[in-house]
C-alpha cells in the first residue's frame, strides 16, 4: 500500500495504481480524453496533467500514466496546472473544434477562444480507438501510421481490414469524430452554451447541431 | 517478388527474435522497397499483426512502400544548407527531374528526397546521390549532377586511375583464355566463366579491369550467395587454396597471362581479392 497526498489530503492506494486513480478515488476532478477504464493508459491527450514534487523540484506529469509513489505531493489544480491545461485545451480546440467532448471541456475551463491556426481534423490521435480495437475487441485492425505531422490512425494500406468485424467500438470511444456544435457561425465553434442550463435555442437557430439538449448558446452574453 | 523469397529472409533472421526492423531492412535491400504483399507475408510468418508492421514500415524514413528509382537524390535541407539555398536546389532538382519531392520520375531512374541534416554543414548545400556526396551545389550544378549520375557514379576512369588496369585471364588448368571480346564490361573484354549456385548453372562475366567489381550474370545472384566458378572449357572448378580474408568464403583462383595469380572471393558482394604477381614482368 502506498500513501500519498493529493491537494493536501492523504490517500492510500494499492501498489501499481496511477495518480489518476488516486485522484478520482478522492473525488477531485481531472479532465481526461484518452483515458478509459479497461484500456491501458497512454498519456496522449495530456489533459490529466498534474503537478508533483515540492519546492523547486516541481514538475508536471500526466496523472493517467504516472504510478503512485510513497509520500508524493500532488496538486491537481495549481496555477501552473491550470495554465498548462488551458493551453492543452486550446491546442485540442485548434485541432478538432467540432468535437463535442472537447467543447464541453473547454466550456468547463472557461476557454472561449484559441490562439492557434485553426484546423478541422477529425482526429486528435488520442489512440482510444486503437487501444479499444486491440485490447477489448482483440482485433488489431487499426493502428498508428507514419510519424510527426503525418501521423495518422487507420488500417494498413488504407484498405479494408480483414481483421475488422465492424464492431463499431472505435466509433463508440472516439471523442473527436462526433458532429460539431456549430453555434450560429460555423467558424467560431466554441460556444460553451452546453455548460449552461436554460431553455433551448433550437427555435432561434436552424443550424445548431449540438446533441446537448438544451443548448443555450444564444443566452450567453455577447462579448 | 515471391512469398518464398520473403520467407527465406525471415528464416535468415530467425535468431534475432521479434526484430521486425531487421527483416524489413533485408526485404528493402532485396526489392528496393517494401511491397505490400511482403508485409502481409511478414505478418503471417512472424505472428505479429499487420498493423504493427505497417506502423514500423511507415514510421522510419528508411523504409519506402513505393518502388523507388534507380538513383536516390537526397537534398539536404538542414539549417545550414537551408540558409545557403537548399530549398532552391530542391526546386532546381524538381525542375531538372520533372518530379516532386518524395516522388520517383516516370522512367524510374530517380527518386527525389530531402534530408534534415547530413552533418557536413560546412560543405552545404549538400546533395547526396547514391552515397556520393556533392558539396556546395549551385543551381547550375544540378543538371551536371543528374548527367553524371546517368553516366554512372561508380565508373572508374581506366586511362587516368593507376590502381585500375585491365588483365588477361586464363584457366589455371587448361590454360585456355577466359577472355570474351564479344562481351564488353567497362569497355574491355570480359572474363567468361560458368557458375553454379542454388542448383542453377549459368554464365557469369566479370570485368577484366583489376579494381572494378562490375559483373554480368545469366541469373540474378543474390547478395551474400557463395557461388562455385568453373572454367567454361575444361569444366574444372577454379578453386583457390585459401579462404577469403574478408569473409572466409572459398576463393576463386585464376591465372593472369604473363604470370601471376589473381584470387577473388566467391561470395556475391564481397570485395575480397588478391593479386599475386610473382614472375610477372
Amino acid at each position: 500500500m502506498i500513501t500519498l497526498k493529493i491537494n493536501g489530503l492523504p490517500v492510500t492506494v494499492d501498489k501499481g495504481a496511477t495518480l489518476l486513480e488516486a485522484i478520482r478515488f478522492l473525488g477531485f476532478h481531472v479532465p481526461t480524453l484518452c483515458h478509459m477504464e479497461g484500456l491501458s493508459p497512454m498519456g496522449a491527450c495530456r489533459l490529466c496533467v498534474v503537478e508533483i514534487g515540492n519546492g523547486n523540484n516541481n514538475k508536471l506529469v500526466s496523472s493517467c500514466t504516472y504510478p503512485a509513489q510513497e509520500g508524493l505531493n500532488v496538486r491537481t489544480s495549481s496555477t501552473r496546472v491550470m495554465n498548462a491545461r488551458k493551453m492543452i485545451i486550446e491546442l485540442l480546440l485548434a485541432t478538432a473544434p467540432q468535437s463535442k467532448t472537447i467543447q464541453d471541456i473547454a466550456a468547463k475551463y472557461d476557454v472561449r477562444r484559441q490562439r492557434f491556426r485553426q484546423r478541422y481534423e477529425s482526429c486528435i490521435l488520442c489512440g482510444l480507438c486503437v487501444r479499444m480495437c486491440e485490447e477489448q475487441m482483440m482485433a488489431k485492425a487499426i493502428g498508428f501510421r507514419g510519424r510527426g505531422d503525418r501521423r495518422s490512425i487507420g488500417t494498413p494500406f488504407d484498405s479494408k481490414s480483414e481483421k475488422c468485424r465492424l464492431c463499431g467500438g472505435c466509433l463508440y470511444v472516439c471523442p473527436a469524430c462526433e458532429l460539431r456544435c456549430t453555434y450560429t457561425e460555423p467558424d467560431k465553434a466554441v460556444c460553451g452554451g452546453c455548460a449552461n442550463l436554460s431553455p433551448p435555442c433550437l427555435i432561434n437557430y436552424d443550424d445548431v447541431m449540438c446533441y446537448m439538449d438544451p443548448c443555450v448558446a444564444c443566452e450567453l452574453p455577447k462579448e | 517478388m515471391s512469398a518464398d523469397s520473403i520467407r527465406k529472409i525471415i528464416d535468415d533472421t530467425r535468431d534475432q527474435p521479434a526484430n521486425i526492423i531487421v527483416v524489413l531492412e533485408d526485404i528493402q535491400a532485396k526489392f528496393g522497397y517494401l511491397p505490400e504483399e511482403s508485409l502481409r507475408v511478414v505478418a503471417e510468418e512472424t505472428g505479429q499483426s499487420l498493423v504493427d508492421i505497417y506502423g514500423v514500415a511507415t514510421f522510419y524514413k528508411t523504409f519506402s512502400l513505393k518502388p523507388r528509382g534507380q538513383h536516390r537524390v537526397s537534398v539536404c535541407l538542414g539549417t545550414a544548407c537551408h540558409v545557403r539555398g537548399g530549398p532552391s536546389i530542391e526546386k532546381a532538382f524538381q525542375r531538372a527531374l520533372n518530379c516532386k519531392t518524395g516522388e520517383t520520375t516516370d522512367d524510374k531512374k530517380f527518386t527525389l528526397e530531402t534530408v534534415a541534416c547530413l552533418g557536413a554543414c560546412a560543405l552545404g548545400p549538400i546533395v547526396v546521390v547514391d552515397q556520393h556526396y556533392f558539396s556546395k551545389v549551385t543551381i547550375d550544378d544540378v543538371r551536371r549532377v543528374v548527367r553524371k549520375t546517368l553516366e554512372g557514379l561508380d565508373k572508374v576512369d581506366i586511362t587516368k586511375d593507376k590502381s585500375v588496369f585491365p588483365v588477361e585471364i586464363i584457366c589455371s588448368r587448361c590454360a585456355h583464355s577466359l577472355m570474351d571480346p564479344t562481351f564488353l564490361i567497362d569497355d574491355y573484354p570480359s572474363v567468361r566463366v560458368t557458375i553454379y549456385f542454388e542448383r542453377m548453372h549459368g554464365w557469369l562475366r566479370l570485368s577484366s579491369v583489376y579494381g572494378s567489381y562490375n559483373i554480368e550474370s545469366e541469373y540474378e545472384i543474390p547478395m551474400d550467395a557463395v557461388v562455385n566458378i568453373f572454367c567454361p572449357h575444361c569444366h574444372t572448378e577454379l578453386k583457390g587454396n585459401i579462404p577469403c580474408p574478408e569473409c572466409h568464403a572459398p576463393m576463386v583462383s585464376m591465372v593472369v597471362r604473363g604470370g601471376g595469380v589473381v584470387q577473388i572471393c566467391s561470395r556475391r558482394g564481397c570485395k575480397g581479392h588478391m593479386l599475386d604477381v610473382t614472375g610477372m614482368n
